[in-house]
């Protein structure tokens, strides 16, 4: 209520004729954080102001006509019905006028199109309903989804205040972290249908496709967060999976991926060992509310005739390996987890069904048991699959 | 109501049918002009899917190509999938072998399909390959891994702006779908 | 065919069959005219309602009503129904009321194919309405049916296919007709450069059609059999290219939004000059303008899709093609204003909704101007700045000028006045709330607002809540059209209207030579004399 309050007393502002209240309001295009973005914002400004000025000159004539030459002040219609002269100038100058726009725009494009000599690429894959980010330079993997406040507070009838969770929908549980002053190129693909890679401040946004690669490029010079949305429709969720990317200077960013690396070392040793049933359920909870719950719903309930229920499915209290091979590797609209989570958060995830959501299964998945089957690199494999 | 004009009205629908009747076949004449349209201006990174022949082209050591191969897996398929090398700089005109990794991860009998796409869009008519899994369906046992190759060489006659040529595969499972 | 064009006589010289047969089995374009106009007003309130979910959902941050998949149903729906359902048909039925009048034929050439058109169209749009209720909801990909995501689509998919077959088949059936009236039932006097120009974007509008309603039917066929039958046009995996699908999709859809506004261009001509008491300025420049328009149409598809990542080239050949439009549209623009300038002009609610359509619709313009360069639509594509645009376009242009000409012909129809001070009404309410609701949309779209999201980041709270208020007010004051509309039917203000109903409207056209309300049965034998204002009188 509140808010409608501030609204009407806001829009009593503007219709008083003061610009003060409006300063609040994003009226406009973001200037961005590129020269590209910068570039883009220009170009919008002059064609803004070119389309406001013929405006003004079309709509004056116009009422300047409606006002003087009306019926009730006695006006008598004139009878002239064409006038070759007249023709021909309104079609040269919009001519002239739209050659005059094309030139900056051409500029802008080619250096949009650019990709060539980059410092380091990146490669997006868009997934439904989430990001995968892989840096092809370094060893660095990892999937970027809605964050937990956000996703609690999205749902119908949760009875959470937007305005309450900081950055509603637009924050992510792991965020892009890039380098400034570094020309990034990224690659977009999709795993599924299609999706766009948007953040206004860039400037751009470029569609990802399944099968396919595009590719586009940004130089950032100020470290920040910057956000965005994915901007092509992909579904139930296609408003819900934000991007958000961190530029840091780069020596922070060294320390970042110094930690990525770290982190993901602390992973391995943590997935060799044993984990107790209640820690795993916890865990799962967790991974279940950001990867799961989307589609088989919070309680495991799911959407009859789209998405199966959990609670009471005979697969998720029927045979673990099953289970395990369904989620691994997916079937129908339920992509292959077996490519996005580690093996704690696979094991406690499985764990969490077998043992929530009403259900009573009583076993455990150990994180160790998994590791063998999600190991992803080509080297360590070779050897014991083929024995 | 003598001067009805059927005949001329008979002639004029037919041809009016037969419009509609072409722009329908238009549409699927959409799809190989599209093709074509495709190799000509790179739109997509569109690649040959059969294997280039008799390519005989003057190395040129004076200039140096990066290319690079990425991997990803669609939503469906459950594999394991990668390129040995990431990168390689390489002389245009030189042949040259990258090996990529896949595996079957289940307990069943995997058909999948691999599918290129270069970029920048353009340069993909001067990347020639003339041995690629991707030619054809690739059949893996339940958990067989396998070790495939992907002989390639760069057209010198590429414009200089390409420095960096990035070729992309997506493995597809097509188990269910294979082609006949 | 033979039985098609052969044997409509037996139905001339007397009236209107009895009750409801008439409806059914009518072949006369005056009935047709209405049962398209009917139909159309009811999907507008159908799809009008479906917007308001929209809005309602969008009225603040959070969800509130809907899950976010019956909300992408909602998208997609409310378009295929204004579309499909509302504008393209609403413009049909004018055709069919005025073309013959207009050009002093005594019926349309094909009266059978087009009773037969017509309950195609009943047939594909309660088709389309049924998905609502199968399992896995209604289409729910947005109107443009973008695979992959398309397929996911539950058991509702092939019925949505099948409603645009109908839908397609009767579009194209009504386009042939119309062509064949133009072509061969003109009275002998009415040579082609003195037809009035609703009659002459029509034509334009149907050979469009012609052209691109099959290239959709193709279009949405690929998708079922790439769903049911194995084929692989729009999937990867099998070599296709979910990209080609965008390609032929906007193939069609590009001149498809061309269709609905073309028509309306026409009937700003016809009633702008009517209250200017002046002749139409540049009656040939506006002849060739339209034609000009629908050549373009074709030749830009690819500007809804500049994002797909085409190449240098394409992006710059797709840019350039399509500012070209801005050369034709804005001479349209121009005449419009000549043609008020130095006239003696009175406002009546037809002229008040044709001059809010000159002004919103060229403001629909400059933001498709600026769409059209290539660098800065990276920034608007996908956004609701896309959003403010097309329904600037399509609401205060297509829907106002079609509510211009209910207003315009309805005392001609009825032989009933209706209430000058309520169509006043309808009018100020209308062209403020439609302000109220789609220009706050410009800046949530260059604010980075995506379109077709359910719920909302809160900076952007405000212009949705303003927006949303002026949805309603819109909503609701249509209520007062068909208010207005109901009554005029059953009576009107009592007021007998005259032939000319309005004043000197003799000399700018055929109808207004026809009694009021028009004969059943109307230019058994050709006129003679044709009005020739809009060519100035010559």
């Amino acid at each position: 209520m509140k808010r409608t309050t501030q609204l009407f007393a806001c829009l009593s502002l503007m219709a008083a004729g003061l610009g003060t209240a409006q300063a609040e309001y994003a009226l406009n295009l973001m200037k961005g954080v590129t020269r590209v973005s910068n570039d883009i914002y220009d170009l919008h400004m002059l064609i803004l102001w070119i389309c406001v000025f013929i405006g003004i000159a079309v709509f004056g004539v116009m009422f300047y006509s409606i006002y003087f030459h009306r019926k009730s002040r006695g006006h008598k219609a004139a009878q002239f019905h064409e006038s070759t002269k007249v023709e021909i100038i309104w079609t040269i100058i919009p001519t002239v006028i739209l050659i005059g726009m094309a030139i900056p725009a051409t500029k802008t494009m080619l250096e949009l199109d650019d990709t060539a000599e980059a410092d380091m690429s990146i490669k997006v894959t868009g997934w439904q309903w989430k990001w995968e980010y892989e840096y092809l330079d370094d060893d660095i993997h990892f999937f970027s989804s809605l964050d937990e406040a956000s996703n609690k507070a999205r749902q119908l009838g949760s009875g959470i205040d937007p305005a309450t969770v900081p950055h509603y929908l637009l924050n992510v549980d792991k965020p892009l972290v890039i380098p400034t002053k570094k020309k990034i190129r990224f690659l977009f693909t999709a795993a599924d249908v299609l999706h766009s890679w948007w953040v206004p401040d860039l400037g751009w946004k470029k569609d990802t496709i399944p099968g396919f690669i595009n590719e586009a490029w940004t130089y950032v010079e100020k470290p920040g967060t910057y956000r965005g949305q994915c901007a092509e429709l992909c579904g139930k969720d296609h408003g819900f999976m934000p991007i958000v990317v961190i530029a840091k200077e780069q020596a922070d960013y060294d320390k970042w991926v110094q930690e990525q690396k770290a982190a993901a070392e602390a992973e391995s040793s943590a997935a060799g060992r044993e984990w107790s049933k209640d820690e795993l359920i916890a865990k799962g909870q967790t991974v279940y509310a950001n990867n799961c719950a989307s589609c088989h719903m919070a309680n495991g309930e799911g959407m009859p005739g789209t998405f199966p229920a959990l609670t009471g499915s005979s697969v998720v209290i029927g045979d673990l390996d099953n289970e395990v091979q369904l989620v691994m590797n997916g079937k129908g609209m339920m992509p292959a987890f077996g490519q996005m989570l580690s093996a704690v958060d696979f094991a406690a995830v499985i764990t969490f069904t077998r043992n929530g959501l009403g259900n009573n299964v009583g076993d455990v998945l150990q994180p160790s048991t998994v590791q063998p089957l999600l190991a992803n690199s080509p080297e360590d494999e070779d050897e014991d699959d083929e024995g | 109501m003598t001067r009805l004009p059927e005949k001329k009205n008979r002639s004029l629908v037919i041809k009016l049918a037969a419009i509609a009747v072409g722009m329908f076949g238009f549409g699927y004449a959409l799809v190989p002009l599209y093709d074509v349209f495709c190799q000509v201006t790179g739109i997509n990174g569109k690649t040959d899917t059969v294997a280039a022949a008799n390519l005989d082209y003057e190395v040129n050591k004076d200039r140096e190509v990066t290319v690079e191969f990425i991997t990803s897996l669609n939503k469906m398929a459950p594999m394991e999938f990668a390129a040995e090398t990431k990168k390689l700089r390489v002389h245009p005109g030189e042949f040259h072998t990258v090996n990529f990794y896949a595996k079957n991860k289940t307990d069943k009998t995997l058909v999948a399909q691999a599918i290129p796409s270069i970029t920048p869009g353009p340069a993909a008519e001067f990347f020639k390959k003339t041995e690629c899994f991707c030619f054809s369906q690739q059949t893996f046992k339940p958990r067989e891994s396998k070790t495939m190759p992907v002989r390639f060489v760069v057209n010198p006659d590429l414009p200089d702006r390409y420095k960096t040529i990035t070729l992309s595969y997506t493995f597809f499972d097509i188990t269910d779908k294979p082609k006949t | 065919m033979s039985a098609v064009i052969a044997g409509h006589d037996e139905h001339h010289g007397h009236g209107p069959e009895k009750g409801i047969l008439r409806w059914i089995v009518t072949t006369n374009h005056k009935d047709i005219g209405t049962l398209y106009l009917v139909t159309a007003l009811a999907m507008f309130f159908v799809g009008g309602a479906m917007a308001l979910v929209i809005r309602a959902e969008l009225f603040e941050p959070g969800l509130q009503f809907v899950e976010p998949q019956f909300f992408n149903s909602m998208v997609t729906m409310h378009a295929l129904v204004m579309v499909f359902g509302a504008v393209m048909p609403a413009f049909v039925g004018l055709a069919n009321w005025m073309i013959p009048v207009m050009i002093g034929a005594p019926d349309m050439a094909l009266p059978r194919m087009n009773n037969m058109s017509f309950w195609m169209l009943v047939a594909g749009l309660l088709l389309i309405s049924s998905t609502l209720f199968m399992e896995g909801g209604a289409p729910a990909a947005g109107w443009t049916f973008y695979p992959p995501l398309v397929l996911q689509t539950g058991n509702a998919l092939p019925f949505a296919v099948f409603a645009v077959h109908l839908l397609g088949i009767s579009s194209i059936m009504g386009a042939i007709n119309i062509i064949a009236t133009i072509f061969n039932m003109r009275a002998p006097a009415m040579t082609l450069m003195k037809m009035p120009l609703f009659v002459w974007t029509w034509m334009i509008t149907a050979f469009l059609l012609i052209a691109i309603m099959p290239v959709f039917a193709g279009a949405v066929t690929m998708l079922l059999t790439d769903r049911f039958f194995d084929t692989s046009f729009f999937d990867a995996a099998g070599g296709g290219d979910p990209v080609l699908y965008q390609h032929i999709f906007w193939f069609f859809g590009h001149p498809e939004v061309y269709v609905m506004i073309l028509p309306t261009f026409g009937v700003a001509s016809t009633i702008i000059p009517v209250f200017a008491r002046k002749p139409l300025f540049g009656y040939t420049s506006m002849v060739f303008a339209t034609a000009t328009i629908a050549f373009l149409s074709f030749i830009v598809w690819s500007h809804h899709m500049f994002t797909v990542g085409m190449p240098i080239s394409g992006e710059l050949y797709f840019m350039y093609a399509t500012m070209l439009i801005a050369i034709p549209t804005g001479v349209k623009v121009f005449n419009w204003t000549a043609t008020m300038w130095k006239g003696a002009m009175t406002f009546e609610t037809p002229m008040l909704f044709a001059i809010a359509f000159v002004v919103l619709f060229t403001m629909g313009g400059f933001t498709g101007l600026m769409m059209a360069i290539a660098p800065t639509d990276f920034q608007y594509h996908d956004t609701y700045f896309i959003v403010a645009h097309f329904h600037y376009t399509l609401v205060p242009a297509s829907i106002f000028i079609l509510m211009a000409a209910t207003y315009f012909w309805l005392p001609k129809w009825t032989g009933h006045m209706y209430d000058e001070k309520l169509g006043k009404l309808h009018f100020w309410l209308s062209a403020v709330s439609v302000n109220i609701l789609f220009f706050p949309q410009h800046f949530l779209g260059l604010a980075g607002m995506p379109r077709r999201i359910p719920d909302y980041a809160v900076q952007f709270a405000d212009w949705n809540m303003i927006s949303s208020i002026g949805a309603f007010i819109f909503g609701f004051s249509q209520l007062l059209f068909l208010y207005i509309v109901i009554k005029t039917i059953r009576g009107g203000t009592g007021e007998r209207v005259t032939s000319e109903v309005w004043e000197d409207a003799r000399k700018h056209g055929l109808e207004w030579t026809l009694p009021s309300p028009l004969p059943y049965h109307t230019f058994s034998t050709p006129p003679t004399k044709i009005p020739t204002e809009h060519l100035g009188g010559h």
